[in-house]
C-alpha cells in the first residue's frame, strides 16, 4: 500500500463536482473491460453452446457424421428416452435413489458430528481438520479405486462383518448392493457440510440456551426448539448444494463399474449414461436430450427445494422486523 | 458434566478411526504383495513391499512421471485463469457501476447452480470444431474455460471479498487520480490475496481430482493426466497389479494431502466464507 489518506474534505472540492458527469462514463467503460473475460465465457462456453445442444437434442447428431448432414428428428429423442429405453429410467431412478437417500443421510451425519464438535474444548480444531478430509480426497479416482476393493468379496469390509458372524459378499459387484457402497462413500465425504454446520453453530447465541434451560428444557427440547430453528437457513444452504452435488456423482460409479453402469445398470447414475450415450456411443444428439432433462429436472428440484424452504427456514433477522 | 464430556471425545475419536480407516487401509495396501492383498484385509502390511511403488511408476507404457507432469501443467494453468479472469469479474460486480449489471451478475448466480454436465456435449463440438480436441496440446479445452471465469464459485467469492474491503480506500485512491484501473492494480489486487489463496488452492485440489473432463477430451496415453492414468490400471492388467495400483493411488492424493496439511485452516475457512464444497 503506497497510498496516503487524504482528509474527507477533498471528496467537495469543487473540481471533482463539476466532473462528475464523465467518470461516470469511465467507470461505465471500465466495468465493461473488466468483466469481458467472463462475459466471453458465459456467450461462448455456456449461453451459446446450450442452444446448440437443445438445437442438437431435435437431430440425430453424432460425432462422426459432418454437421452438414445433420437430420431434425423432431422430438424422436425425446420419445425414445422415454418410451423404448429401458436403461434411461434406471439411470434416473439410480440418481434418484442415490441423491434422495445419500444426501439427508450424509447431512445427517455432519449435523451429527458438527453438534459433537461444537461441545468440545480441546483439539477442535484437528478433529475438524480429519473429519473435513475425505471431502478433499474422496472425489478421486484413487478413492473409488479404494472403495471399490474394501467393498470386494475379499475386501475390508466383510472382515469386519465376518466379526459379527454376518456372511460377507462383493458388495461394490452385486446389483442389489453396488449403489449402496457408492452411496457410502458420499456419505462419507460429509466433512465440507459439517464445517459450514459448525460455522452455524457458533452463531447461535448462548443466552437461548441459557434461558431455555432456567426454563426447564432439557437438552432434547433445546435440540427442537432452539438448536434446529436457528440452524435453518444453514440446513437449507447444505441442502441445496448437497442435492445438487448428489445428482451429479460420476467417478465412483465409472470407477466401481468399469464404466459400464453395472452390475445390470445398478450403478448407472445419470451423468455416467449421458457419458456413455454420448461419448461411448457418440450419440450427441440423444445426450444433448439427456443433458436437457436433466438441467430442466434439476432446476425443477431446486425450484421445489425453494418454495419448501419457506414453510421451514427460519431468519433471525424477520423477527425484529 | 465430566463423564459427559469424556463419553463424548471417545465417540468422536471412534468415529474418526471409522472415517480414517480406509486410508489408512489405502495406505497399509500399497505395501502387500499380490498375494497378500488377496488373502488378507488388515490394514497393516505383513511383508512389507515398497516395490510396489517403482513397479506402479513403470507399469505402464508411458511412466507416471509423465501423467504427474501433465496434471500439474493442467493444475497450474487452471490456477492463474482462475485467478486472473474470476478476479476482474469480482472487481467489476462488487465495485464499478455500469449499465445492466444486476442482469449479469443475477446471470453469474444463475451458473452458480448450473450442472457442468449438461454442457459437456456442446462444449466438446464446439472445441472439436475448433481443432483443440487431441493434437500436440490437448488441454486448451481443460483450460481455456478458466480464463473466462467460468467458475462462478470464486467471483462469488472473491466478490464477497472484495465488498469487504472498505470502500474509503477506492475513494482515497481516487482523489489521488487513480483510475479505476488504478484502483484495482493498487487498491483491490494487492489487498485480495487471501482470496486468491483461496482461489489457488481450491483449484488445485478440484482440477487435481477433476476426471469427467479429462476423461471426455483426453485420448492419447502420453498426454492422460494422473486420475485418467489410474483408471488404465483396471483396464489393461484386471486384477493382478493391485500392489502398484494402490500404490499409484496412494500417489496421486499425495499432492492434495500435502495442500491439506499447509493450508487445512484457510481451506476451512473458505467453505465457510462462501460454502464452496472439497
Amino acid at each position: 500500500m503506497t497510498l496516503t489518506r487524504t482528509s474527507p474534505v477533498a471528496a467537495s472540492q469543487p473540481e471533482a463536482a463539476t466532473r462528475r458527469g464523465k467518470p461516470k462514463r469511465r467507470e461505465a467503460t471500465a466495468g465493461y473491460v473488466f468483466l469481458t473475460p467472463w462475459l466471453l465465457g458465459l456467450f461462448g462456453i455456456t449461453a451459446i453452446p446450450m442452444l446448440i445442444s437443445l438445437y442438437l437434442s431435435f437431430t440425430n447428431y453424432d460425432i462422426l457424421t459432418p454437421l452438414s448432414e445433420v437430420k431434425w428428428i423432431g422430438l424422436a429423442n425425446y420419445r425414445n428416452m422415454f418410451t423404448a429405453d429401458p436403461s434411461y429410467w434406471h439411470a434416473v431412478l439410480v440418481t434418484l435413489k442415490f441423491a434422495l437417500i445419500a444426501t439427508p443421510l450424509k447431512l445427517a451425519a455432519a449435523l451429527g458430528v458438527a453438534l459433537l464438535l461444537n461441545r468440545e474444548r480441546r483439539g477442535t480444531g484437528l478433529f475438524r481438520a480429519l473429519f473435513y478430509l475425505p471431502s478433499l480426497l474422496g472425489g478421486s479416482v484413487a478413492l473409488a479405486i479404494v472403495w471399490a476393493n474394501i467393498f470386494n468379496r475379499a475386501g475390508a469390509f466383510n472382515a469386519v462383518l465376518a466379526i459379527f458372524g454376518i456372511p460377507g459378499r462383493g458388495w461394490a459387484t452385486s446389483p442389489e448392493w453396488a449403489l449402496e457402497t457408492l452411496m457410502v462413500l458420499g456419505i462419507w465425504q460429509f466433512g465440507a457440510p459439517m464445517v459450514i454446520f459448525l460455522a452455524g453453530l457458533k452463531q447461535v447465541p448462548t443466552e437461548l440456551y441459557e434461558a431455555a434451560a432456567v426454563d426447564g428444557a432439557g437438552p432434547i427440547r433445546q435440540f427442537f426448539k432452539i438448536t434446529l430453528p436457528m440452524l435453518s437457513p444453514v440446513i437449507f444452504f447444505n441442502l441445496v448444494l448437497e442435492t445438487i452435488h448428489g445428482f451429479q456423482g460420476f467417478t465412483a460409479a465409472f470407477v466401481v463399474s468399469n464404466g459400464t453402469g453395472g452390475p445390470v445398470d445398478s450403478t448407472l447414475m445419470y451423468t455416467l449414461y449421458l457419458y456413455i450415450r454420448g461419448f461411448g456411443n457418440y450419440e450427441m444428439g440423444y445426450a444433448s436430450a439427456m443433458a436437457w432433462v436433466f438441467l430442466i429436472a434439476v432446476g425443477l428440484i431446486t425450484v421445489v427445494l425453494f418454495a419448501t424452504g419457506r414453510f421451514w427456514v427460519h431468519y433471525s433477522d424477520e423477527d425484529e422486523r | 458434566m465430566n463423564v459427559k464430556s469424556v463419553a463424548r471425545t471417545s465417540a468422536l475419536v471412534v468415529l474418526l478411526v471409522i472415517v480414517l480407516y480406509p486410508l489408512v487401509w489405502m495406505v497399509g495396501t500399497s505395501f502387500k504383495p499380490q498375494d497378500e492383498i488377496m488373502s488378507t484385509v488388515s490394514a497393516i502390511p505383513k511383508s512389507f513391499t515398497p516395490g510396489n511403488y517403482p513397479d506402479g511408476w513403470t507399469h505402464l507404457d508411458v511412466n507416471f512421471g509423465r501423467f504427474f507432469l501433465n496434471s500439474t501443467l493442467v493444475a497450474g494453468l487452471v490456477i492463474i485463469g482462475n485467478m486472473l479472469s474470476c478476479l476482474l469479474a469480482a472487481f467489476a460486480f462488487a465495485r464499478l457501476r455500469f449499465p445492466l449489471r444486476g442482469l449479469w451478475f443475477g446471470l453469474m448466480i444463475g451458473t452458480l447452480l448450473l450442472p457442468s454436465h449438461v454442457l459437456i456435449v456442446p462444449q466438446f463440438i464446439l472445441f472439436k470444431t475448433f481443432g483443440w480436441v487431441g493434437g500436440p496440446f490437448p488441454y486448451t479445452p481443460l483450460v481455456l474455460p478458466h480464463f473466462l471465469a467460468i467458475d462462478a464459485f470464486f467471483v462469488f467469492l472473491m466478490v464477497q471479498f472484495i465488498r469487504g474491503i472498505p470502500r474509503e480506500l477506492d475513494e482515497a485512491a481516487k482523489i489521488d487520480g487513480c483510475s479505476p484501473y488504478g484502483v484495482f492494480r493498487h487498491v483491490i489486487l494487492p489487498l485480495s490475496r487471501p482470496a486468491l489463496v483461496t482461489t489457488a488452492i481450491f483449484s488445485f485440489i478440484w482440477t487435481w481430482n477433476d476426471f469427467f473432463r479429462q476423461l471426455v477430451y483426453l485420448s492419447d496415453l502420453s498426454k492422460y493426466t494422473v486420475p485418467v492414468a489410474l483408471t488404465q490400471f483396471f483396464d489393461s492388467t484386471g486384477s493382478n497389479a493391485l500392489g502398484p495400483m494402490f500404490a499409484m493411488s496412494v500417489l496421486s492424493l499425495l499432492p492434495v494431502f500435502l495442500f491439506f496439511l499447509a493450508f487445512q485452516r484457510l481451506l476451512v475457512q473458505g467453505i465457510n466464507t462462501s460454502g464452496l464444497k472439497g
